[in-house]
């Protein structure tokens, strides 16, 4: 583990998503547009379960949208220098971390977009010291799923149609407990209840995280 | 010949399991009564059992409420498998339901529980009532559950795809493995081989399922946890191929697709052993319902479940050594092609 060297790559990510703003637009721009759309399509929404359901499809597509250009965005040369300065294993963690705060950050940027068009409502009544939480917990959960996936895509020469198809088995469980949970704390339910899911995410955000750490060295190199 | 008595083992054991599970009959029930309701006073109940002998021996026949047992004053049998029955019923029993037993030397003990909702209620009687009869039948066969009834069978068929399916699929996590470790293109090609026939089995077993739960649920399929998880592991495996289709270089491939197989296959299975046991479900082994090991499994069911486990098991890895030759043989023949 070479914490430095991790922290300096996630600079690296940090600076070069600071040079080309228009990736963070083009991603809130993503949410906003489709929430926009939904907006449109639904007006305001007082149900809970769709609403819920609704919002987790949407963050859903913007994680896709978002972790797609992760590995997408260094060409052949670029990547073979990133090999010989760091080691695989720096790279994948840094790049794992740095996901995953772009995920919490769009995930609550979503909320906030989503509460503003469709309507706040469903809200009122809940237990938002789990429900906010928890939609953080899911964005993570999307980021560190499908940063490999990503890479794994990136590297079989097929972007983001090739890794919906391999991410939407795999993250489909976990959307479902998200859903149950995030739909608990919207009914007010305590962490009694909702804490095993919420529980249970992290186990496989560290599942995952593990399994990235342990094959991402045999995808990086050619 | 080394190497294959297995192979004649498979068949054997599947021979059986489809004799045995398909022949065995299932035990004597009563299924039907023509009433579901009694007062206190004479009532006459015409009963209807299924695999029983009443025409052999006339069944004694009687009531029991809370412990208590009121026994038939008259018993005529219509058939083998219809008898009426008349009751003094007392006043004063004290559950909502009454159960409808009947014995007889040939059937043995038989009831319908829960037949009768009850009016009338008191305070509850004192003692047995009559003495009955509580011999056991000899004779081998399978349970009588009601809503299973003769689909218990598929016990047989429907949980042993998925023992297949899961052996398979770890055979190909393993092979992946050592694609990773050796970069050896023929590990990845019994990897997919696994792959593909653990697919194959993966169908059957949710075909199986499907129609058991048509039959025992009333559609054919339900949203249910254990459900999901086998929707996802066909959606995961089915991914897997399309990985492969999309890359052309057979060592590149063979590197991606090993990444993705372990990657899925672990999180599979947490999901498969986790998930389940967070919701509720329908499906045995979960959420409250008792898995068939528990109470229903007896030892006749055992006795042919157990040789269908590892009888299918065998066919699995049997049809997957032959796949593998296949492909194999079209590798080769593709290379004296190319020269």
């Amino acid at each position: 583990m070479h914490t430095a060297e991790i922290a300096q790559l996630l600079r690296l990510e940090w600076q070069l998503d600071r040079r080309q703003k228009h990736v963070w637009g083009s991603m809130a721009l993503y949410v906003v547009s489709t929430i926009y759309v939904c907006y449109h399509g639904v007006r305001h929404l007082t149900d809970v379960p769709i609403w819920n359901a609704l919002f987790w499809i949407i963050l859903l597509f913007a994680a896709f949208n978002a972790l797609g250009r992760s590995f997408q965005r260094e060409d052949a040369g670029r990547q073979l220098y990133l090999y010989t300065l760091a080691s695989p294993r720096s790279v994948v963690l840094a790049r794992t971390l740095y996901n995953a705060l772009v995920m919490a950050v769009l995930s609550l940027l979503s909320l906030a977009a989503y509460a503003l068009f469709i309507g706040g409502t469903p809200m009122e009544e809940a237990r938002l010291d789990i429900f906010v939480p928890v939609v953080v917990v899911g964005g993570v959960g999307f980021a560190l799923v499908l940063t490999l996936l990503s890479a794994l895509a990136a590297r079989a020469g097929n972007g983001i149609g090739l890794m919906a198809i391999l991410g939407f088995p795999i993250v489909l469980p976990m959307l479902l407990s998200l859903m149950k949970a995030s739909k608990l704390a919207l009914d007010g339910l305590g962490w009694n209840v909702t804490g095993q899911y919420v529980l249970w995410l992290v186990l496989i955000d560290l599942i995952t995280v593990g399994l990235a750490w342990l094959l991402f060295p045999y995808l990086w190199r050619d | 010949m080394k190497g294959w008595w297995w192979k004649g083992l498979s068949v054997l054991l599947l021979l059986y399991v489809v004799f045995m599970g398909l022949h065995t009959p299932l035990g004597p029930a009563l299924v039907h009564t023509s009433i579901d309701r009694i007062a206190p006073g004479p009532v006459t109940v015409e009963a209807t059992g299924y695999n029983t002998h009443f025409a052999k021996e006339s069944p004694q026949v009687w009531l029991e409420n809370d412990g208590y047992r009121v026994c038939a004053t008259a018993v005529t049998v219509n058939s083998d498998v219809a008898f009426s029955a008349q009751f003094q019923v007392p006043s004063g029993m004290q559950a909502n339901l009454t159960s409808l037993w009947a014995w007889s030397s040939v059937d043995g003990p038989i009831v319908l529980r829960d037949a009768f909702f009850t009016e009338g209620l008191g305070q509850g009687m004192q003692g047995e009532g009559c003495a009955v009869g509580t011999a056991e039948r000899t004779g081998f066969s399978f349970p009588n559950r009601t809503i299973l009834n003769e689909t218990i069978r598929n016990l047989f068929f429907h949980v042993p795809m998925w023992f297949t399916m899961m052996v398979l699929m770890t055979i190909a996590f393993w092979q992946s493995l050592m694609v990773l470790r050796t970069g050896n293109l023929d590990k990845d090609q019994m990897a997919l081989s696994a792959v593909d026939v653990s697919l194959l089995f993966a169908v059957l077993g949710l075909a199986t399922g499907s129609i058991w739960a048509r039959a025992t649920w009333g559609d054919w399929w339900t949203s249910d946890p254990k459900l999901n998880g086998a929707a996802v592991s066909v959606l995961i495996y089915a991914a897997y191929l399309i990985l492969r289709g999309s890359v052309p270089d057979p060592h590149k491939r063979a590197r991606l697709a090993a990444i993705y197989n372990i990657f899925a296959y672990v999180l599979m299975m947490v999901f498969l052993m986790v998930l389940p046991r967070l919701t509720d479900s329908l499906h045995p082994g979960n959420g409250g319902n008792p898995a068939f090991s528990q109470y229903d499994l007896d030892s006749s069911l055992r006795a042919v479940f157990y040789p269908a486990v590892l009888g299918w098991i065998l066919l699995g890895v049997w049809a997957y050594t032959l796949h593998l030759r296949t492909a194999r043989l079209n590798s080769i023949a593709d290379e004296a092609n190319d020269r």
